[in-house]
């Protein structure tokens, strides 16, 4: 109980500072709007379903890259990454707190990139929806364990994008697939099984990434 | 070898092959190999004409890599789970390895995507799409690993991204498997049931060589890179 707990307060307080600063969301709100429209003039004539599903999950990655890439860097900024790691809590707590508050990030951009997408361009389906859902938690638990890697190198912002794209690789077929096959559940079930096991892997290494 | 000579020896290192017989053996692998590739395997397999010896060398070599691949992870284990004060080095060292043989294995499958289907580079080809997300996935390691400065950290980090590979591997196997709706037919596998005999038999040679080789290349590599770190102590002692 005492686990949860903690997530609970390190999650709480990377939601109140977004909600203070309001550094992250926005830009992601912005970034892919601007995205959907950059894809309107690079895609010549009119683009069909498979064309634009397969941008709509670009313009995702990319977004959801934006949050991850700021994740630690607060951390970083005020050090006190020093301090969680020493506080009386399981360190993966902070990656699953870190993990979380990214998580209703990339969910609020979607809420919005979702809409537009269906505005601009196709209908989004249902398959879609619960394939954005299953790919978001993989992409955050992921991406998030990444960035804590990243933060601590000296390319930092430079590098998080090169450690994620090769591991987002088997995301984007899951999800891909799922927006565009007629039998989209093996490709779910492809999407719950790569959370699973990375979301394990992430949570019994992270120890070794924030201590030496 | 008596007790006394192993006690002398440096703590962490165990009794290992002299590295001039693993040298001559790969020589004399590599050069068997290329005798029966080229001398004793059939000259024609399936209609696919004289090209199709490239897979002797191509398959042997992926196999190769990813064995590097698996024996970095082993050693990134070791290193996190007991704290083997060797095990980092020896995984990079691994995983260095396994990206020399890597882009052999791109290139020579490019060569026989070039005679094959006259491109250079296809992506109807599973194990070859699969080698270069996980080239990709490895150049961010070397990326990740330079990016750090020396010490428990770089250490930490470079173990857990290197596990982080073998579990990419059968994902992203899987992946490539999914995204393919529409179906290729295989053109060419070496578990079919039509292929025995010297193709098996230089097969096999051409595996044990290229394993031999990788293993060589590996000690030396290693042992010029502790060299490397003894050198950088003695000067620091020094200075």
């Amino acid at each position: 109980m005492t686990y949860v707990r903690d997530v609970g307060a390190l999650a709480r307080k990377d939601l109140l500072l977004e909600l203070r600063a309001r550094d992250t969301l926005p830009a992601m709100l912005l970034f892919v709007a601007a995205v959907f429209v950059v894809f309107h003039f690079a895609l010549p004539g009119t683009p069909s379903r498979l064309e634009t599903i397969g941008f709509l999950w670009v313009a995702i990655l990319f977004t959801a890259l934006l949050a991850l890439g700021r994740a630690f860097v607060p951390e970083r900024e005020q050090r006190t990454l020093d301090g969680l790691v020493l506080a009386p809590c399981d360190r993966s707590a902070i990656w699953v707190a870190k993990t979380l508050a990214t998580l209703v990030f990339l969910a609020a951009a979607e809420l919005v990139a979702l809409p537009l997408y269906a505005l601009f361009f196709h209908h989004v389906g249902g398959a879609t929806v619960l394939a954005v859902a299953l790919a978001d938690l993989g992409i955050c638990a992921v991406g998030t364990f990444l960035g804590a890697m990243a933060v601590v190198t000296r390319a930092r912002d430079l590098l998080l994008p090169l450690l994620f794209l090769p591991l987002a690789i088997p995301i984007v077929v899951g999800a891909v697939g799922a927006s565009v096959a007629h039998a989209p559940g093996k490709y779910l079930v492809f999407l719950a099984l790569y959370d699973a096991l990375f979301a394990v892997v992430c949570w019994g290494t992270f120890e070794f990434v924030v201590s030496e | 070898m008596s007790a006394r000579a192993a006690t002398i020896r440096p703590v962490g290192l165990p009794r290992r092959i002299p590295l001039t017989a693993l040298a001559l053996a790969s020589l004399v692998l590599v050069t068997t190999a290329l005798v029966f590739v080229f001398y004793v395997a059939p000259n024609d397999v399936r209609g696919l004409g004289f090209s199709q010896k490239i897979f002797y060398f191509h398959v042997s070599i992926a196999f190769t890599a990813y064995a590097c691949f698996i024996a970095g992870a082993w050693k990134a284990l070791r290193h996190l789970w007991k704290r083997d004060p060797d095990a980092d080095l020896a995984s990079y060292v691994c995983v260095h390895q396994g990206i020399i043989f890597g882009t052999m294995v791109l290139v020579t499958g490019s060569i026989w995507a070039k005679y094959a289907w006259g491109h250079w580079w296809v992506w109807g080809e599973d194990e070859l799409v699969l080698f270069l997300v996980v080239f990709l996935f490895y150049c961010a390691y070397f990326m990740l690993r330079f990016s750090l400065d020396p010490g428990p950290q770089r250490a930490n980090l470079s173990a857990v991204y290197a596990l982080f590979g073998v579990i990419l591997i059968p994902v992203s196997f899987a992946a490539i498997r999914l995204s393919k709706e529409f179906l290729h037919p295989r053109v060419f596998t070496l578990h079919g049931p039509n292929f025995g005999g010297w193709i098996l038999v230089t097969y096999c040679i051409a595996q044990a060589a290229m394993f031999v080789l990788a293993y060589t290349l590996y000690r030396i590599e290693a042992a010029g890179k502790r060299l490397d770190l003894r050198l950088r102590d003695l000067r620091e002692a020094v200075a």
